[in-house]
C-alpha cells in the first residue's frame, strides 16, 4: 500500500526522469533545467523509494552521485625558475565529470570498509579520475598532489561537492536528496546514480538523468554563432560601429 | 541583478560589467587607446573564459574607439592619410604576428613569452613617457615653451625616400617609417592580443613628432578598423564572440569614451602624456608582479578548449 502511494507521488513529481531497478525507484524533480537570461542556478530534488522489505530492519545507507558531462582538464604546478613563477609540470584529467555532487545519508567511513567504498567510488576522495601520465592512462593514489589540487580547486569553484548528510528519509523507505546546480554549471546531460548499502555491502542501485540546456534567446544566439560564424561576426561588428556612432551623436554638444 | 551569457555560458553581475565598460571606456577615450590591455584581464578576473574574453573585447573596442574617433573627427584631429599608411603596414604585421604566435605555441612557451615581452614593452614605454612628460612640465613651469620643434634635428629614418606630407599632423616624413610602425603595431597586437593603441600613440608622438591630440584621434581610427576586423575573424574562426557580454560592455564603454574624450581634449598635452605614462607603467608592474611574487595557489586548473 505504502509503496503504491509513494510510486504514485513519484509519477506525479515527474514521470520522464524515472528509473527502476530491483526494489529501488528513483526520480528527479526536473527532467530538464532550462537556462534563460536570468539563470543563476537551480535546485533539484532526487527522490527514491525502496522495497519496504529492504527497509524492514531500519533504513539502509544511501549514496547519491550526480555527474555532469565529461570534460578534460589540465592541472598545472607552478615552480620558480630563474626568479619567475611559471607553469612547470602538468597532469591531464581525461573525460572527468565537469560537475560532481556526492550526497550520502551519513559519512561514508561509517558505512562500509575502505575497499568497498573504493569499489563504489563513494566520496570525493575515492572518485575515479583518469589521468594521462606520459602514454599511460591511470588513476593514482588519493594523496597525489595534482589530484588533491584538482579536487580543491573544483570545490572552491562550486563545481565539486560532497555532503555527508545530504540524503534524508521522509519515510522509512522513501528518501530525498537536494542537488544545487550552480549558474556556472556546464551544459549537457547529468547522470544520477543512487546506491543502497546495508551492513557495508551494496544491496541495490539505480540510475536516472536530467539535462541542463539553453532555451529561448540564449539558445538562438548560440546556435546562430555556431552555424554561421561569419554572418554573426559581421552583424556584431556592424552593430558595434552603429552603437558607437549613435553614442557619439547623442553626446554631441 | 545577473544576466546569463549565451556563449561564455555563465551568469555575470550586469552592473559590474557595465561599470567596467564605463571605466575602461573613459580611459580609452581620454588617451586614444583601445583599452583591451585593461579590459581583457578584468573580464578573466570575473570568471569569463580567456578565449571568450579576448574575442568579446574586440567589438567593445570597435564601438568605443569609433565613438571616440568621431568626436576627434569633428574637431579636425584625425589624419586620414596617416591612418591609411599605418593600416597598410598594420595588416601585414597582423599576418606576421599570427604566424609568430603559431610558432611560439609549437615551442610551448607562449604564456611566458607574452608576459615577459608585455612587461618589457610597457615598462620601457611607461618610463620613457613619464620622464619626458615630467621634463616638459618642468620646462613649462620655468616659463619656456613646452614643445621645442627643430626641423633641422630630424632623425635619420624621417629623411628616407618616399616622402609624404601629412597635413593634419603637420609633418613631412618618409612613408617607410610610418608603414614600419604600422607593421610593428600589427605584429605586437596579434601576438599580445591587444589593439596596440597604447604603443601607437607614443610612437606617433615621439617618433613621428605628431601633435598629441592628432596622434590620439588617428590611433582611434586605426583601433576601430582593426577591432571590427578582429570581431569577424574571431567569430568565424573560434565562435567565441559573446554578443550579450559585448553589448553590456559597449553601452558602458561608449558612454565612458565620450566623457574621456572630452576630458582628454581639455587637458594639457604634457599632463595627458604623464597620466598615460603612469597607467602604462602601472600595468607593467602588475603583470610583472604576477610572475615574480609567489602565487597564492601554486596549482591552476585549465579546461581544454572546446573544438568546433
Amino acid at each position: 500500500m505504502m509503496v503504491r502511494a509513494a510510486v504514485l507521488i513519484l509519477a506525479l513529481l515527474g514521470g520522464c526522469g524515472m528509473a527502476r531497478a530491483d526494489g529501488l525507484v528513483v526520480s528527479v524533480s526536473q527532467a530538464q533545467v532550462h537556462i534563460t537570461s536570468g539563470f543563476t542556478g537551480a535546485d533539484l530534488v532526487v527522490f527514491g523509494v525502496m522495497d519496504p522489505q529492504d527497509a524492514a530492519g531500519g533504513s539502509p545507507d544511501v549514496v547519491v552521485t550526480v555527474r555532469g558531462p565529461g570534460q578534460t582538464f589540465t592541472t598545472w604546478r607552478k615552480t620558480r625558475v630563474l626568479g619567475l613563477w611559471m607553469n612547470a609540470d602538468s597532469r591531464t584529467f581525461l573525460d572527468v565529470p565537469s560537475f560532481l555532487d556526492i550526497l550520502t545519508s551519513r559519512p561514508p567511513e561509517e558505512m562500509a570498509e575502505p575497499a568497498s567504498l573504493q569499489r563504489g567510488q563513494i566520496g570525493l576522495g575515492r572518485i575515479l579520475l583518469k589521468q594521462r601520465i606520459g602514454d599511460d592512462h591511470a588513476d593514482v593514489v588519493s594523496a597525489d598532489p595534482f589530484r588533491a589540487a584538482f579536487l580543491r580547486i573544483q570545490q572552491a569553484q562550486g563545481l565539486y561537492r560532497e555532503n555527508t548528510c545530504g540524503v534524508t528519509f521522509i519515510a522509512p523507505h522513501v528518501f530525498r536528496a537536494e542537488v544545487a546546480i550552480p549558474g556556472t554549471a556546464p551544459l549537457g546531460r547529468y547522470q544520477v546514480e543512487v546506491q543502497l548499502l546495508r551492513g557495508g555491502r551494496p544491496v541495490a542501485s539505480a540510475t536516472t538523468s536530467f539535462d541542463v540546456q539553453k532555451t529561448g534567446v540564449e539558445q538562438s544566439i548560440a546556435e546562430f554563432s555556431q552555424r554561421n560564424g561569419l554572418l554573426y561576426g559581421l552583424a556584431v561588428a556592424m552593430g558595434s560601429l552603429m552603437l558607437g556612432g549613435v553614442a557619439s551623436i547623442l553626446f554631441r554638444r | 541583478m545577473t544576466i546569463y551569457l549565451p556563449i561564455a555560458e555563465l551568469p555575470v553581475a550586469i552592473f559590474t560589467i557595465f561599470a567596467m565598460g564605463l571605466a575602461v571606456g573613459f580611459i580609452s577615450g581620454m588617451f586614444g587607446v583601445g583599452g583591451g590591455f585593461l579590459m581583457t584581464p578584468l573580464l578573466i578576473f570575473t570568471g569569463v573564459p580567456p578565449a571568450v574574453a579576448v574575442a568579446s573585447v574586440s567589438p567593445y573596442m570597435a564601438a568605443s574607439s569609433f565613438s571616440g574617433a568621431l568626436s576627434y573627427w569633428r574637431k579636425g584631429m584625425v589624419d586620414m592619410h596617416l591612418a591609411g599608411a599605418l593600416l597598410s603596414g598594420g595588416l601585414l604585421g597582423t599576418l606576421a604576428g599570427v604566424m609568430l604566435f603559431l610558432f611560439l605555441r609549437v615551442i610551448g612557451q607562449v604564456d611566458l613569452f607574452i608576459r615577459i615581452s608585455y612587461t618589457a614593452l610597457l615598462g620601457t614605454l611607461g618610463t620613457l613617457m613619464l620622464v619626458e612628460s615630467v621634463r616638459a612640465i618642468r620646462r613649462t613651469a620655468k616659463g619656456r615653451p613646452a614643445v621645442v620643434r627643430r626641423p633641422g634635428t630630424r632623425a635619420w629614418f624621417m629623411r628616407l625616400p618616399l616622402k609624404m606630407r601629412f597635413r593634419r599632423s603637420r609633418i613631412y616624413v618618409s612613408a617607410l617609417p610610418v608603414v614600419a610602425i604600422g607593421f610593428a603595431i600589427g605584429l605586437v597586437g596579434a601576438v599580445l592580443g591587444v589593439g596596440g593603441g597604447f604603443i601607437l600613440v607614443p610612437a606617433l608622438i615621439y617618433l613621428l613628432k605628431a601633435p598629441t591630440q592628432t596622434a590620439v584621434g588617428t590611433s582611434l581610427v586605426l583601433t576601430f578598423v582593426t577591432m571590427a576586423a578582429a570581431t569577424v575573424l574571431h567569430a568565424q574562426a573560434n565562435g567565441t564572440v559573446d554578443v550579450v557580454l559585448a553589448l553590456v560592455l559597449m553601452v558602458g564603454g561608449t558612454m565612458g569614451a565620450q566623457f574621456g574624450a572630452r576630458t582628454g581634449q581639455s587637458l594639457r598635452a604634457e599632463h595627458l602624456r604623464l597620466l598615460l605614462g603612469l597607467l602604462v607603467l602601472g600595468v607593467a608592474v602588475r603583470v610583472a608582479g604576477e610572475f615574480v611574487t609567489r602565487p597564492a595557489d601554486t596549482f591552476v586548473v585549465t579546461t581544454m578548449e572546446k573544438l568546433r
